[in-house]
């Protein structure tokens, strides 16, 4: 298994462009918007906050949201496509290890680009660190489960690789919008940012874990039970060829 | 001994019926040819074999035991199955390494010690099937299932193929070999069964199905004098005789030249521009399996 591991990772990283934009460019955009004057100076729209610092949580969600909607659909599906996962079905190694194996990979992927925001974040433009950390992780956790199992549920019912990879552009649009990553979310109207805060991956457990204090339960249920239900109805759906 | 026992296999896909009671045996050590039009129910059958599906009626037993329970002593390279494009060559050698016990590395044997480095979706044609077969043997499999290995390739890359299929075998290996290339079943086969709608219509060694054909010798030649094309057609070995010009075509079994050669020799007619002809396993192919229409479907 860890074989698997291995090779997957290196194969993440070989793909610079897509791995590079998963890690880095949450903290690119981070570095590019605080490069504006007005956007670090504290607002009362924000509490008193910059606006950088409400944008945490966001950027937090588009790395959520592009790893498990943009990388892993379109890898398991072009797998599933090009007959890798019946190749390996021919031998003593199940292909739901490459599976598994995808996953470690892409959830490594996703720490490290949190990790790496929260130091540019810090060190760059004093933002917080995460005012509860045990919440956040569970957040990030939570969160990355239910979008990665939304991912494999379109990965599973796609019957093409191109049709995996448009229709989880779709997901991936919407989601960002709830999570608020086109807009702010203060400028949405309040339904829409009630409707974000139960959308994968949770960008107000996300927002409250780095800003205020413990983000709130039921919110952190809610993303584990998408990935329950979406993990299942993968699994139970998911063709090997 | 037989290594693997096929009896009275059945196989459907909803209504279509792919394989119907199909039973052969294949012995340890042996090329086992697997021919037949596309859609003939081979690809189901082999992958019946090897574990990858389960029948829906009759038994295949493979080393005596069911296919799933001895998957690893099966090496199977399918068609239609692929690498990751960006995976390389020595990473695919060294992840299915470690699937198994007591890997082989076939790759320096198999022509691939200099492409270790090269992406698999860099790898040209004769390559990647290199690769594959490489993958399908780093098991120390006791059988290799081989489907259509050679599709696709250029000739020379297809005779390096076969000189490596030979290599394999040389080294213990039982080999079952699905193909649509007569030529490719006559090189390396030992016993090869012909599939036609799901069924086994003829299996016998390559030169024993075309020997069925009636007809399987033509010789040509232009008399040098005058002779009587009654005198050739009462010969037991002639089947039958035509005029083209000049030439004279006669076609009959395996002893027809010595025959032929004879009666002129007797009649003092030397035969200029002789020719003989074997027909191939092509032609028997397209006798048992009714047609090229069938073929080219």
């Amino acid at each position: 298994m860890w074989k698997i591991v291995e090779v997957e990772a290196r194969l993440f990283l070989r793909d610079r462009l897509n791995s590079l934009f998963a890690i880095v460019f949450p903290s690119v955009l981070l570095l590019v918007l605080g490069a504006v004057p007005t956007l670090r100076t504290p607002d009362p729209n924000f509490g008193g906050l910059r606006f950088i610092d409400s944008y945490m949580s966001a950027l937090v969600v588009f790395t959520l949201v592009f790893i498990g909607l943009q990388r892993l659909p379109a890898v398991v599906a072009t797998y599933r496509e090009t007959g890798v996962l019946r190749r390996l079905s021919t031998t003593p190694m199940h292909p739901a290890r490459l599976l598994v194996g995808q996953l470690v990979v892409n959830f490594a992927a996703t720490i490290l680009s949190v990790l790496l925001l929260t130091v540019v974040g810090y060190v760059v433009f004093g933002v917080d660190l995460p005012h509860h950390p045990l919440g956040l992780a569970c957040a990030v956790v939570l969160g990355g489960a239910s979008t990665f199992a939304l991912g494999l549920v379109i990965a599973a019912l796609a019957p093409t690789a191109r049709a995996a990879g448009g229709v989880a552009t779709v997901v991936f649009m919407l989601l960002m919008f709830f999570g608020g990553v086109y807009l702010p979310r203060f400028m949405l109207p309040s339904v829409i940012q009630t409707i974000g805060s139960y959308t994968p991956p949770g960008v107000e457990a996300l927002q409250q874990a780095w800003l205020g204090s413990a983000p709130d339960w039921r919110h952190l249920a809610i993303m584990g039970l998408v990935g329950l239900v979406a993990g299942t109805v993968a699994a139970k759906t998911f063709r090997w060829e | 001994m037989a290594i693997i026992e096929v009896r009275g296999l059945g196989k459907r896909y909803g209504p279509r019926v792919a394989v119907d009671a199909v039973s052969f045996e294949v012995a340890e050590g042996e090329i086992f040819g697997v021919l037949g039009p596309n859609g003939a129910g081979k690809t189901t059958t082999v992958e019946c074999v090897a574990g990858l599906r389960t029948p829906d009626s009759g038994s295949v037993t493979v080393l005596g035991r069911a296919p799933g329970d001895v998957r690893a002593a099966i090496g199977v390279q399918l068609q239609a199955s692929a690498l990751p494009e960006r995976m390389r060559v020595r990473e695919a050698l060294e992840l299915f390494s470690s699937f198994y016990p007591s890997p082989v590395d076939w790759s320096e044997r198999l022509g691939l010690g200099g492409h270790l480095r090269s992406e698999f979706g860099q790898l040209s044609g004769g390559l990647k099937q290199r690769l594959s077969i490489a993958l399908a043997l780093v098991g120390s499999p006791r059988i290799a299932i081989l489907d259509e290995l050679t599709t696709g390739l250029d000739p020379q890359a297809r005779r390096d193929t076969w000189s490596v299929i030979e290599e394999v075998r040389a080294a213990g290996v039982t080999i079952v070999l699905v193909t649509h290339f007569m030529e490719e079943a006559e090189r390396l086969c030992d016993r090869v069964a012909v599939f036609r709608d799901g069924r086994i219509v003829a299996l016998d060694s390559p030169s024993a199905l075309v020997s069925r054909v009636d007809g399987a010798t033509r010789v040509r030649f232009v008399p040098s004098g005058s002779l009587d094309v009654a005198l050739l057609e009462a010969l037991p070995e002639v089947t039958s005789v035509s005029l083209l010009g000049e030439q004279v075509v006669v076609s009959g079994s395996e002893d027809l030249l010595h025959a032929v050669t004879s009666l002129l020799a007797r009649r003092s007619v030397v035969a200029r521009q002789l020719r003989v002809d074997q027909v191939s396993l092509d032609d028997a192919y397209v006798e048992l399996t009714g047609g090229r229409d069938v073929e080219d479907r």
